[in-house]
């Protein structure tokens, strides 16, 4: 095959890409490789793991593959010995290539089973820490985070302290999102009238980019928070700060949180867990928004001329 | 009127207008010169109303190609968009259409078509039948898939198109999703899917029943053999699909509570539902693409098939398995680590029966003596890019790291490596290598060969970056990105091989054209010296009858050991008899025009239409009924008729 012009470019172009992309590989921001979190660091070692025995198999079937397709081209001087046009099977061989798989299969089974149960577990490096428990709600298209036993509600942005286990309740008003941190570890499904838990760490101070992976709708892309990670004195001297100078969080005000849209980052000093358990009501979301007589996507099902400035934020569709 | 027309008409966005104006203009043309050209009694009686497998199946391969096209520029779309950050070629809705539509059309109305055709083309020749076991029904199956992938398609053009993506998740779909586009998804792919389970039904009877004497199942060829196992998985599967279709439309159009957010509707059942078909489907598509790279393989190695009966026990396994799987798109939810770690595990058992069907395949390449046509060169890519999607596969399958590829280009690309790697290779493969048994001539190797390279090239140059992407944690279904995400680079290569890709694929249908201009006229039905029943036929393109005389089979390469063994049967002299054939039908293409009728009303809750439509398929289904014994009579080719058709051969052998 490989005799020609053609064959050549062919080659050429292939290890061409190949070089390119292994620079990109290099020079990439590869953040779920490098996690900050004990949490990542788990499904980090899982995948590396893995991906060896993957090579493996990719470097075996590779070589075969060359191997063969190379010796066994049809050309002038093939030698017709080698050609066995009748040979059917081999119970041997079929046996070996049924069981390495079963084998590797197991091999990757027992570590994978093995995180699971470990991840459903607060991490084991801050065992004498008691977690803190954040409940994450996600909105059409935001993220907001209440802290019951401080009595603070951010929304976009999470604040915690590092080294310290946190506890998130993740849980929906509307559609079903997945709450990502990538750097420190995932996902968990937030499911309007349910809630699931999610431990999550941060080793280092920093701030994490953390977001819905899942699809919400047109506002997906931006359902973005900032999970930043702060040296214990911060974080003491943020909740004392903000208790004392946020505005306590009115009904009024949250009842605009539940409208579909994006909005910025916002911090209260009181919960809306007084007044809604999202996981336990899936309907109030929705509730709000026929009062306030919007649907997603901006279209406005029932006239109500005081609510038109509100409109305009929300990302509109082609209708 | 009028009034639902403006309302409804996409003229806000040039590239719907563009597209508008060109429908517009290619169906002028059609119209002019079917006319013109007085062909309209043609296409009813040669086409439309046909029951002739082979036609059918070429009828469904054209609209594959169509809908590859469609699904195609909807991805090319999607490339443009995300090749730079920040970037608003498209708006987030439009993305958000365009993505939906791509996965819904790619998989519901190009892939699965492609290989129906393939397989409606192919199996009866392979196992030497006259047709399918009931021509009627097939007939039918065909239009109701044509006119649900047409009801799917309006939408585009008239009331926006879905845009939930094609898992149209609930309450996504249902709450947040106002307006026709989910109704079109709804609609289209019921329609669709009566001729999808139709056509299972009829395969499982056909390949049961139909066989030539002497083909015991163990005899068969492997692509009826993926065929009859496909077929048994769509009559599993397709119901679930049906019922679950049916309660979100119920949903939507007449208020139940299944999946909504409110009055106790529960949104995770349409996860469980969707995927309990959504995971089976999946095997509908690769299974039948693995017997098309099985006989390619076997073929343009010269070697008879590595390992048969294992290929068909790892088939069987395969097809249980994927039934048990389903969580596994949703490790996500919640489940116990015990669960999860179930689903784990049979998903990742998958790995053992497919490893040993790719084993087997370089078993068959080895000692053997391989010919590069364009085909060969199509399953033997397949090979080595298939195995990373096969890998990746496993290592999604581990749920405590799916954890984190959950909703990336981790998983995007994984799917693509094992859909495109393993469905459109197969798909391009079966093209190309059943062309000449479709056409009567081949395709060009020149440019066969080049539009492989370029889509093989290009397919690896989008994708494989995007496991680095999914790597660097971009979430799939985002319409764009900012530069601090640090995604360009990759994102620009991929759309390089995405262009890549389109490239291939115009040159494959340029190839079309080229071919028919200047290949040579097959003379022989045997155009690549080949080993199953399809290449016995006496012409190059088989009568409508398939075989004058169906012939005794004795092995597995039936028609390889005949041409070993005999060159004694052409001196025997055939006694022809009268071969019964079924008659045309009329009525499935006007009860799938109906489906369309009655689907567009409830698509806009015109309810009048719908309850028009209804009532039009009920007249067809008693009509039917009341006629069936004399349209059914059929008719009988007669042995003056089959000497004269079986004439030319003889001469020029």
């Amino acid at each position: 095959m490989f005799k020609n012009v053609q064959s050549w470019v062919i080659g050429l172009t292939s290890l061409f890409s190949l070089i390119v992309l292994t620079a990109l590989a290099i020079r990439s921001d590869l953040i779920i490789l490098d996690p900050k979190g004990p949490v990542g660091a788990i499904q980090k070692d899982l995948i590396i793991y893995s991906i060896y025995f993957m090579l493996a198999i990719l470097i075996v079937v590779y070589a075969l593959f060359t191997f063969i397709v190379t010796k066994y081209r049809d050309r002038k001087n093939f030698d017709k010995n080698e050609y066995k046009p009748d040979m059917h099977g081999s119970t041997k061989l079929e046996i070996i290539w049924t069981l390495i798989p079963i084998i590797i299969v197991t091999a990757l089974s027992i570590p994978n089973a093995k995180a699971l149960y470990e991840l459903k577990k607060p991490p084991k490096s801050t065992a004498d820490k008691e977690p803190i428990v954040i409940h994450a709600t996600a909105v059409d298209w935001k993220w907001i985070f209440s802290y019951p036993d401080n009595n603070i509600e951010t929304v976009n942005y999470v604040n915690v302290p590092e080294d310290y286990p946190i506890l998130f309740k993740v849980t929906a008003a509307d559609s079903m999102a997945s709450f990502w941190i990538p750097q420190l570890g995932g996902q968990i499904y937030g499911m309007p009238g349910m809630v699931n838990e999610l431990y999550l760490q941060a080793d280092d101070p920093g701030v994490y980019k953390g977001r819905n992976s899942n699809f919400t709708g047109v506002g997906m892309t931006n359902q973005i928070f900032r999970f930043v990670a702060l040296a214990e004195e911060d974080y003491q001297d943020w909740l004392k700060k903000t208790k004392k100078n946020a505005p306590e969080l009115d009904v009024g005000t949250y009842e605009k949180l539940m409208l579909p849209e994006t909005v910025g980052e916002m911090t209260f000093s009181s919960t809306h867990l007084e007044f809604i358990d999202h996981s336990k009501n899936s309907e109030y979301a929705l509730n709000i928004r026929e009062k306030y007589g919007v649907e997603v996507k901006g279209i406005r099902v029932k006239a109500d001329s005081s609510e038109e400035d509100e409109n305009e934020a929300t990302i509109s569709s082609h209708h | 009127m009028i009034d639902f027309i403006k309302e409804n008409l996409i003229l806000n966005d040039p590239l719907i207008v563009g597209a508008n104006v060109s429908i517009l203009l290619t169906l002028i043309a059609i119209v002019f010169v079917l006319t013109y050209f007085k062909k309209w009694k043609w296409l009813w009686t040669e086409w439309v109303t046909t029951v002739d497998h082979k036609k059918i199946g070429i009828m469904y391969i054209i609209s594959a190609l169509l809908m590859l096209f469609r699904g195609g520029v909807d991805a090319l779309l999607m490339r443009a968009q995300l090749t730079v950050p920040n970037n608003d070629f498209l708006s987030p809705q439009h993305y958000n259409e365009i993505f939906t539509t791509h996965g819904t059309i790619m998989i519901l109305f190009m892939a699965m078509p492609f290989l129906l055709g393939l397989m409606n083309f192919v199996v009866p020749l392979q196992i030497g039948a006259r047709d399918v076991a009931y021509p009627y029904l097939n007939n039918l199956s065909f239009w109701s898939f044509f006119f649900g992938a047409i009801l799917f398609n309006v939408s585009f053009v008239f009331g926006g198109s879905p845009d939930a993506g094609w898992t149209n998740y609930a309450p996504l779909a249902i709450e947040g999703s106002p307006g026709p586009g989910i109704n079109y998804y709804l609609l289209g792919l019921q329609v669709s899917g009566i001729g999808t389970l139709l056509t299972g039904i009829n395969f499982i009877v056909t390949i049961i029943k139909m066989r030539a004497p002497g083909m015991k199942l163990l005899r068969m060829p492997m692509f009826s053999w993926t065929t009859l196992i496909t077929s048994f998985i769509i009559v599993f599967a397709f119901p679930i699909l049906t019922v679950t279709l049916a309660l979100m439309t119920f949903d939507r159009l007449f208020g139940t509570h299944f999946f909504t957010l409110t009055d106790g509707g529960n949104p995770m059942l349409w996860s469980n539902l969707f995927w309990l078909w959504g995971h089976p489907e999946v095997y509908i598509v690769v299974l039948p693409a693995f017997g098309i790279f099985s006989e390619v393989i076997a073929t343009f190695a010269k070697k008879t098939l590595f390992g048969y009966k294992s290929m068909i026990i790892s088939l069987v396994v395969i097809s249980f398995l994927s039934f048990l799987v389903w969580v596994h798109h949703f490790f996500t939810m919640g489940g116990s680590a015990a669960i999860n770690n179930v689903f784990s595990i049979t998903t990742m058992a998958i790995a053992i029966p497919t490893g040993i069907k790719i084993f087997n395949w370089l078993g068959t390449l080895y000692k053997s003596r391989i010919q590069f046509t364009t085909a060969m060169l199509w399953a033997l890519g397949f090979i080595p890019t298939f195995v990373i999607g096969g890998v990746t596969g496993v290592m999604l399958g581990m749920a405590a790291a799916d954890f984190q590829y959950h909703n990336n280009y981790f998983l995007v690309a994984h799917f693509h490596y094992t859909l495109i790697a393993g469905v459109v290779f197969a798909c391009f493969a079966g093209f190309v290598y059943w062309y000449p048994k479709m056409f009567g001539h081949k395709l060009d190797e020149r440019l066969g060969k080049l539009s492989f390279w370029f889509f093989a090239i290009g397919f690896n140059v989008c994708f494989l970056p995007q496991f680095l992407l999914g790597f660097a944690g971009m979430p799939r279904r985002v319409y764009t990105y900012v530069p601090e995400d640090g995604w360009t680079a990759l994102n620009v290569v991929s759309t390089i091989g995405a262009i890549g890709m389109g490239i291939g694929f115009l040159i494959l249908v340029y190839n079309i054209h080229y071919s028919i201009r200047n290949a040579k006229k097959e003379t022989t039905g045997d155009a690549w010296n080949g080993r199953t029943l399809e290449w016995a036929t006496t012409t190059a393109i088989p009568p409508h009858y398939n075989f004058a005389d169906v012939p005794e089979i004795k092995g597995i390469d039936a028609f390889w050991q005949m041409k070993q063994e005999n060159e004694e049967k052409k001196k025997k002299t055939i006694t022809y008899r009268p071969i019964h054939m079924p008659n045309n039908a009329s009525t499935p293409f006007v009860m799938s025009a109906l489906f369309f009728v009655a689907g567009f009303g409830l698509v806009f809750e015109l309810w009048w239409l719908a309850v028009i439509g209804g009532i039009g398929i009920i007249a067809c289904l008693l009509i039917r009924s009341i006629r069936s014994h004399k349209e059914d009579e059929g008719y009988y080719v007669t042995v003056e008729e089959l000497k004269k058709m079986e004439q030319p051969f003889h001469k020029e052998a």
